[in-house]
């Protein structure tokens, strides 16, 4: 073999690390700003935009009902939240959900397979973060949007498209690493 | 105190690895031996410091030290002292302290053994291992130092996390470490080489009982990890092609191929520039596997909390180590001349086979492991790439590999002729076909198993044949004995690593054989599966010291008579936020497991999931075997001592050329 080939051939190794680490130091960089984001579980929604449906209003609750309409040209990113009273976990998440309604962040929160009563009960005990809320008793909604379980919850864009998914409690940890970059990516 | 007194020591310890750095190389280059001669004395000096500070860390856990923030994070008084132990190397600032230990234990090994090894190569390699202790030093003390207070001090910790409070588990990170981290030893040799730009039959001589050391680690670590999957996650499975476990996989793959290719530069003066690469990549594959687990750029159960501060430093590491090694290669290697020439079909040629297809499976193994990233950061597309990629993938490399393997052993130097050497071989291949009639008798026909089966008895065949072979049992029988014990260990050991491979695929196969079956069951209820009788005998709470059960009782009977009784539990830790683990009942023999898990319970019933896995403990059992043929090599005489022994010695115990040469 002629011996600019094989300096060639040699050089092959450190191409391909090269190439590698710069595709790492990208994703590093993506973890920082929000753009790369390796926990966010594929959804078939994501990149399109909420199925169609309306939810009537929760009786008793603080807040007006909405449906797919409510969610299209908003002036911002929008939090969309499933939630049950029955549910430990989203005791877990709501300081958070709470945290951001203070700041101003809209939350539209979906009561899933819960009585009425009991729904208001726990927003009056923990408090309301949801600038408008539904009423998904039968848990119709739950399945087109495809939903594991509460809590869950998805961030869509100004246009109404889903952008991300998180199955399980918003912790503080979600809310800094995912949701915070993603408000301001899509702001 | 005892913090302070840890941190200060891993302070110096960074001191004496920059020493350990510069002083031998700028020994080397002014030809000053008294400077290349401080590097021995340096990697103890290190390895006593990263020893200080490691026992300052478990101290600390030990007396659980409320006033140390890991110790808050990752303990809790009520656990017991093996999972204090344990918990010191449970996360991440405590395990990247285990990782500097073990580094410095290698540095320390090299000053150690290698008193014979040529003064500038040895203070060459001491000098590239304190560079790579530098590095990973620095880490520690910048981003990620265990020492760290608090105050006030917290009533008590956290605990931590309960699927890792395992004996198994507990044992994992250290041996895993060794082999990772043994690597760097290989690595250190190899970069040594190039700076010399030289490589001959005496430096794969001194590399190879360090590539066996850290593979026989690695294999073990490997396992390890693998049998708790089995039995603590509880799905049955004993490899999922989960990200981390891949990146465990590719240094394994690369060491694999090192440890060969070594012996043909030892032997041969052959494939030098090969081995090079291998022992760059291997330890390069340990420092990706270390930066995906930690950076945070992957999504696995196995991940460290993650933070991109962390993980910018360790690609920096990357970058001076990986791409400097390779940067070096590119350079040094064009001009290494191969020497020794060989024929197609001979032991160099088999030999580089295996190098080729253990490559092309660890491209294999990465490309898949990575390629859901770069899918997600250049096309923006969420994928997953699983175990059915990865099957059909690895497999057209698998099958050749080992039907080459129980072949190559037997291939003469520089020129074979097939025929003799499959002559040898036909009732190992009598014994592949006998294991697929026997399975189509008990299971009907499964291609999967069926090529297991078969590809396990060629395996332990051919490592039968080659045994056999060299100490001609059945052409002189009588000096079998003799020649038994006059056959270097070595060969004893490749033999050995050979066939455990073939105990472990015979594991595998069974396991493809398995069976389960769900149900939900009264006490007193009895499930019938695989030719057993599973009854369940009463569900009750248990406490154990830091956690309360669910626990069932399952008599398995067979045919009437009882075969054991097994007690699957739910645990649910009460300090770790109520987090709870499937602790699966298994009954071991050697013919196959009984598995149960308790799942949920609907009202006076309980959801029981019973596994019949086939041959299973042979998986772990043959890895273990591969692991002691590793070992085994090293006690050879040849390569005991890092270092060629004079020759007067090696004639003197009688290993002339004529024993010795079979390997």
């Amino acid at each position: 073999m002629p011996l600019t080939t094989r300096r060639a051939l040699m050089l092959a190794p450190l191409g391909v690390a090269v190439a590698g680490g710069a595709g790492f130091y990208a994703m590093l960089r993506g973890l920082g700003s929000g753009s790369y984001d390796p926990r966010g579980v594929p959804s078939a929604l994501v990149g399109k935009p909420a199925p169609a449906f309306t939810l009537p209003a929760l009786p008793g609750a603080p807040a007006p009902a909405f449906g797919d309409a409510d969610l299209r040209n908003l002036p911002g990113p929008v939090l969309v939240n499933f939630w049950a009273s029955w549910c430990v976990p989203c005791i877990v998440e709501h300081p958070q959900l709470m945290r951001l309604s203070r700041e101003g962040v809209p939350i539209l929160g979906i009561n899933y397979k819960d009585k009425a009563a009991d729904a208001a009960q726990f927003l009056t005990r923990h408090g309301n973060p949801f600038q408008r809320l539904g009423q998904d008793e039968p848990g119709r909604v739950a399945i087109d949007w495809g939903v594991y379980g509460v809590p869950e919850t998805y961030l869509l864009d100004r246009a109404g498209i889903i952008r991300w998914r998180w199955p399980g409690p918003v912790t503080p940890e979600v809310l800094d690493q995912d949701i915070r970059p993603l408000l301001k990516r899509h702001a | 105190m005892i913090a302070e007194f840890g941190h200060f020591a891993l302070a110096l310890a960074f001191a004496l690895a920059l020493a350990q750095t510069v002083l031998p190389l700028w020994g080397v280059a002014r030809g000053d031996a008294r400077l290349m001669g401080a590097a021995a004395p340096l990697a103890l000096g290190q390895l006593l410091a990263c020893a200080a500070a490691f026992g300052a860390l478990l101290t600390a856990f030990a007396v659980n030290d409320t006033s140390v923030i890991n110790v808050v994070q990752n303990s809790h008084s009520a656990k017991p002292m093996l999972y204090k132990f344990a918990g010191a190397w449970g996360n991440h600032e405590g395990s990247m302290l285990l990782w500097v230990l073990i580094l410095a234990l290698c540095g320390g090994a090299v000053a150690g053994f290698g008193r014979d090894l040529p003064g500038v190569l040895r203070a060459r390699v001491l000098a590239v291992l304190g560079l790579v202790a530098l590095g990973f030093l620095a880490f520690v003390l910048a981003t990620s130092n265990p020492f760290g207070r608090v105050w006030p001090p917290a009533p008590d910790g956290q605990g931590l996390n309960p699927v890792l409070q395992d004996p198994g588990l507990a044992f994992h990170p250290p041996l895993l470490y060794l082999g990772y981290v043994g690597y760097a030893v290989t690595f250190a040799f190899a970069v040594a080489a190039l700076l010399e730009g030289r490589v001959d039959a005496a430096w794969g001589r001194w590399v190879r009982p360090w590539a066996l050391a850290a593979w026989s680690f690695l294999t073990l670590g490997i396992a390890l990890g693998s049998w708790w999957a089995y039995y603590e996650l509880g799905w049955g499975g004993y490899w999922f092609w989960d990200p981390v476990e891949n990146a465990s996989l590719l240094p394994w793959l690369a060491g694999s191929a090192l440890l060969h290719s070594a012996i043909v530069v030892e032997k041969r003066e052959a494939l030098k520039i090969w081995t090079l690469l291998l022992a760059l990549l291997a330890f390069g594959f340990s420092l990706l596997g270390t930066f995906l687990v930690r950076s945070g750029v992957l999504n696995s159960v196995h991940a460290f909390a993650s933070d991109p501060s962390r993980g910018t430093f360790i690609l920096a590491l990357l970058g001076i180590y990986v791409a400097g090694s390779l940067a070096l290669f590119a350079w040094r290697a064009p001009a290494m001349a191969p020497t020794g020439l060989f024929a197609p079909l001979s032991r160099e040629g088999a030999l580089v086979l295996n190098n080729l297809l253990l490559c092309a499976m660890a491209a294999v193994v990465l490309a898949g492991t990575l390629w859901p990233m770069f899918a997600d950061l250049l096309l923006d597309q969420k994928i997953s790439v699983g175990p059915p990629f990865f099957n059909t993938a690895i497999l057209p490399l698998v099958a050749p590999l080992l039907l080459a393997m129980a072949a190559g052993p037997l291939l003469p130097w520089k020129r074979a002729r097939l025929w003799p050497v499959l002559q040898r071989l036909w009732w190992a291949a009598l014994l592949a076909a006998g294991a697929v009639a026997v399975m189509l008798a008990f299971a009907g026909w499964r291609t999967g198993p069926a090529l297991g089966f078969a590809a396990a008895l060629w395996l332990i065949g051919g490592a039968l044949a080659d045994l056999t072979d060299r100490i001609a049992l059945f052409r002189r029988p009588a000096a079998a004995w003799s020649r038994a014990r006059g056959l270097p260990r070595a060969a004893w050991g490749a033999a050995l690593a050979h066939g455990g491979l073939g105990l472990s695929l015979l594991g595998m196969a069974g396991m493809g054989l398995a069976t389960d079956t769900l149900a939900a069951l009264r006490p007193g209820a009895t499930l019938n599966h695989a030719g057993y009788q599973w009854r369940l005998e009463r569900l009750e709470d248990v406490a154990g010291p830091n956690w309360t059960a669910r626990r069932a009782t399952v008599t398995v009977l067979r045919d009437g008579a009882v075969v054991t009784v097994l007690t699957p539990e739910r645990r649910s830790f009460p300090v770790a936020a109520g987090m709870t683990t499937t602790e699966a009942a298994i009954h071991t023999s050697l013919t196959g497991d009984l598995y149960a898990v308790l799942g949920e319970e609907q009202g006076d019933r309980a959801v029981l999931r019973v596994h019949h896995n086939i041959l299973a403990p042979w998986i772990w059992l043959g890895a273990l075997v591969m692991a002691l043929g590793g070992a085994l090599s090293l006690t050879d005489r040849r390569i005991r001592v890092a270092a060629p022994a004079p020759r007067s010695v090696l004639s003197a115990a009688g290993h002339g050329p004529d024993v010795s040469r079979p390997t």
